[in-house]
């Protein structure tokens, strides 16, 4: 079989009935037929392919999918809710809770949101460190989507070498936080502390040696592979308008050949300052997708060595006292950092009344924040926009007329994690 | 504008663009925190979205989101956020109702926008006539309430566990080993307007509710204050020099001048000496012994 698409459009795509139209078909009973009805099964919800609790009601003619009904919410735990009830500093570890494969990604939305409504400036410094470690969790969150993207089409050797990758990545947040996942790294106003110099090196060294080679390997295994590009080719193909129309972002959107990347087309923090290039799809299909992704994991590693190249030194969050927290040794000595960081600890800092919808560019797509402030010490309403909402709400459309098999593949690559979409 | 968020350009043509697309439709256009949104008519909302989508170019529609003021009249706001990806520009729609009241759907616009309604309906209740499949989405299965009211408490009202006597899932009222704390850190100075327990005597701020303390004065007004202060000194300056002066007014004064009925023996009484002193006076000065001078040390 070749990679033609009109071989494929007949080998794999079918359409239900559409396909037989024109032919002749004979009505009459013949010896031997059985009459075959549609029949719904339960995708899920703990389906190992389904990237955690999703619960898909599909309705099968034959192996053939007619309609799919996705069942979200087995993984609400109410964030919206329990953030009204949290000042603004408290509330920022539930969105490292949010999306768990790229927790930075979450936390910037929200601290970029507060320091809108306040107009609250960030050193340098702060900034390229956002940008660095943002583009860290874009390259350790993709290590997971490609890894599994590609053993739930097949392939296990991959996912083990991604996966060492992958563990890089949460070795360098810990050394900058403390914590390989949770992080509450960024704080409004900058990052919670300065990471040593050390790190820094590291990461610049794990950038230009280790990354390209083992990820580069990894990618050579499936890439032109046969079996994997039979599995993902011409796969829930996505045009531009249906794109739009659904709500797609990030490699979503790009991959149905769309050059929209909110670091580019609306750039915050350092990214202004940065040179990179958002690659695109041309068919819009899970391949695309995946390509798509594969090209970004190099682009994010362009950008931290910029940000290690670029970095200023200096503050690494704002000194102003009303929003950030004096260091603690300052508090120890000087009574006035007492009181700030007494004050900021306990009652938290004031947000002007205002609302303010904030996107960044997370690894999955436009993660966005609604944040609506009465004024007080704590949100009034903070609204999340996952990216995988409407990802997830194009499951039919996309996977409408493809084989059950291919099931897995749309969601590996549509990239969904449920603490994410559920919140 | 120092703030590091996504930079958006403002477009200031779009407030007359608005204008002429949307015509009465448009109820109010504010431009705040650099961004732009507008309110519509609640009945128009879907024939409004048509007419942003086609003539002003904004292709996606990234969210709907509900807030809840139980003040108000109609007190969901539903909240649209649109996304122009050509103009780069990002657009805020908004318009209110009630639990009675529908909001036209717009999934004839945007297919996305159905299960972004059906999160609204879930958690406010906000009904959406025209929804092809308006069900719950985030709760359970059989959930009743709509948690993100503001009247809805964050415990929830039924939690459910794994019973191993039944062997099933079991849903139960929820009870609270301990009451259910909500520390309010607001600053008793500025924000908060509750009477502290064992100052019920002070009544409060005697203000309506969610109003803070008054706004301290300006500069310019307590310098204003301090000239007039300084201006008028009174005519006659109180002081109290002598025991005529008594500071509590003329008629006092006068009673104080006056000498009292047994003002004569007290003044006697009080130069007589008590023998204690008298004794002490006549007792002749003991010399102190001298002092010994200190033994060790450097001196």
């Amino acid at each position: 079989m070749t990679d033609s698409p009109s071989n494929y459009s007949g080998a794999v795509k079918h359409h239900g009935s559409d396909m037989f139209e024109g032919y002749p078909v004979d009505t009459a009973d013949t010896a031997g037929d059985q009459v075959v009805t549609n029949y719904t099964i339960n995708f899920g919800p703990q389906h190992p392919a389904a990237h955690g609790v999703l619960r898909m009601v599909m309705e099968l003619d034959g192996e053939i999918i007619e309609r799919v009904d996705p069942h979200v919410g087995l993984l609400h735990r109410g964030t919206e809710k329990l953030i009204e009830y949290k000042t603004y500093l408290q509330a920022l570890p539930y969105f490292d809770r949010l999306d768990y494969c790229s927790p930075l990604g979450m936390e910037h939305s929200y601290v970029l949101a507060i320091e809108k409504l306040l107009d609250l400036e960030v050193p340098d410094r702060a900034q390229y460190l956002r940008v660095l470690f943002a583009e860290l969790t874009r390259i350790c969150n993709h290590m997971l989507n490609i890894g599994s993207h590609v053993m739930d089409v097949g392939a296990m050797t991959p996912n083990l070498w991604v996966f060492e990758l992958r563990e890089d990545c949460l070795n360098f947040f810990e050394r900058a936080s403390g914590a390989r996942m949770h992080s509450a790294y960024f704080r409004p106003g900058g990052v919670h502390q300065d990471v040593p110099e050390r790190l820094l090196y590291d990461i610049g060294e794990w950038c230009e040696k280790r990354l390209p080679k083992l990820f580069g390997d990894a990618m050579s295994l499936v890439i032109d592979n046969r079996i994997f590009k039979q599995r993902n080719v011409d796969i829930a193909t996505v045009s531009k308008e249906d794109a739009l129309a659904w709500g797609f972002s990030g490699p979503m959107i790009r991959g149905s050949g769309i050059a929209w990347d909110l670091r580019k087309s609306q750039p915050y923090d350092a990214y202004a300052k940065m040179d990179f290039e958002i690659p695109v799809g041309t068919r819009g299909d899970c391949y695309d997708r995946f390509m798509v992704r594969v090209q970004e994991v190099y682009q994010s590693a362009r950008i931290i060595l910029q940000c290690l190249r670029d970095m200023p030194t200096g503050p690494v969050a704002s000194l102003d006292r009303k929003v950030v927290p004096p260091k603690r040794g300052e508090m120890k000595q000087s009574m006035e950092s007492l009181i700030h960081h007494f004050k900021l600890y306990t009652e938290g800092f004031h947000v002007p009344a205002g609302e303010v919808y904030v996107a960044t560019e997370s690894p999955k797509g436009e993660f966005g924040v609604y944040l609506v402030s009465d004024g007080t010490n704590k949100p009034y309403r903070c609204k999340i926009r996952p990216t995988a909402f409407s990802h997830l709400q194009a499951m039919d459309m996309m996977s409408k007329g493809h084989m059950l098999a291919d099931t897995t593949a749309i969601i590996g690559a549509i990239d969904v994690v449920f603490g994410e979409c559920d919140r | 504008m120092a703030h590091p968020a996504p930079l958006v350009a403002p477009q200031p043509s779009l407030a007359a663009s608005l204008k002429t697309v949307l015509g009465a439709d448009l109820v109010a256009h504010v431009f705040t925190v650099d961004e732009d949104s507008i309110t519509v008519t609640r009945e128009a909302v879907a024939g409004v979205m048509v007419a942003l989508r086609d003539s002003l170019e904004y292709q996606q529609l990234m969210e709907i989101a509900g807030v809840d003021y139980p003040d108000r009249a109609e007190r969901f706001e539903v909240v649209y956020h649109l996304l122009s990806v050509t103009k780069n520009h990002r657009l805020r729609v908004r318009v209110s109702t009630d639990e009675a009241t529908p909001v036209p759907t717009i999934v004839p616009v945007w297919p996305n926008a159905g299960w972004l309604e059906r999160e609204v309906f879930d958690m406010y209740g906000v009904l959406f006539s025209g929804n092809p499949d308006l069900r719950r989405i985030l709760t359970d299965y059989g959930f009743q309430g709509h948690p993100q009211r503001k009247d809805f408490p964050l415990t929830g009202y039924t939690e459910l566990r794994y019973s191993e006597e039944d062997k099933r899932v079991v849903y139960e009222p929820v009870r609270l080993a301990q009451d259910f704390r909500n520390f309010d850190f607001l600053s008793p100075w500025e924000g908060a307007d509750y009477v502290l327990p064992g100052d019920e005597k002070a009544g409060g701020t005697g203000e309506g509710p969610g109003k803070g303390a008054p706004t301290p004065m300006t500069a310019k007004e307590v310098k204003a204050a301090d000239e007039k202060a300084k201006a008028s000194p009174p005519p006659t300056p109180k002081t109290t020099e002598n025991t005529a002066q008594t500071g509590a007014g003329a008629k006092t004064n006068i009673k104080a001048a006056k000498t009292s009925r047994d003002g004569a023996k007290a003044t006697k009484a009080a130069k007589a000496k008590t023998p204690a002193t008298e004794k002490a006076e006549k007792a002749p000065a003991k010399p102190r012994a001298p002092r010994k001078p200190k033994t060790g040390g450097d001196a």
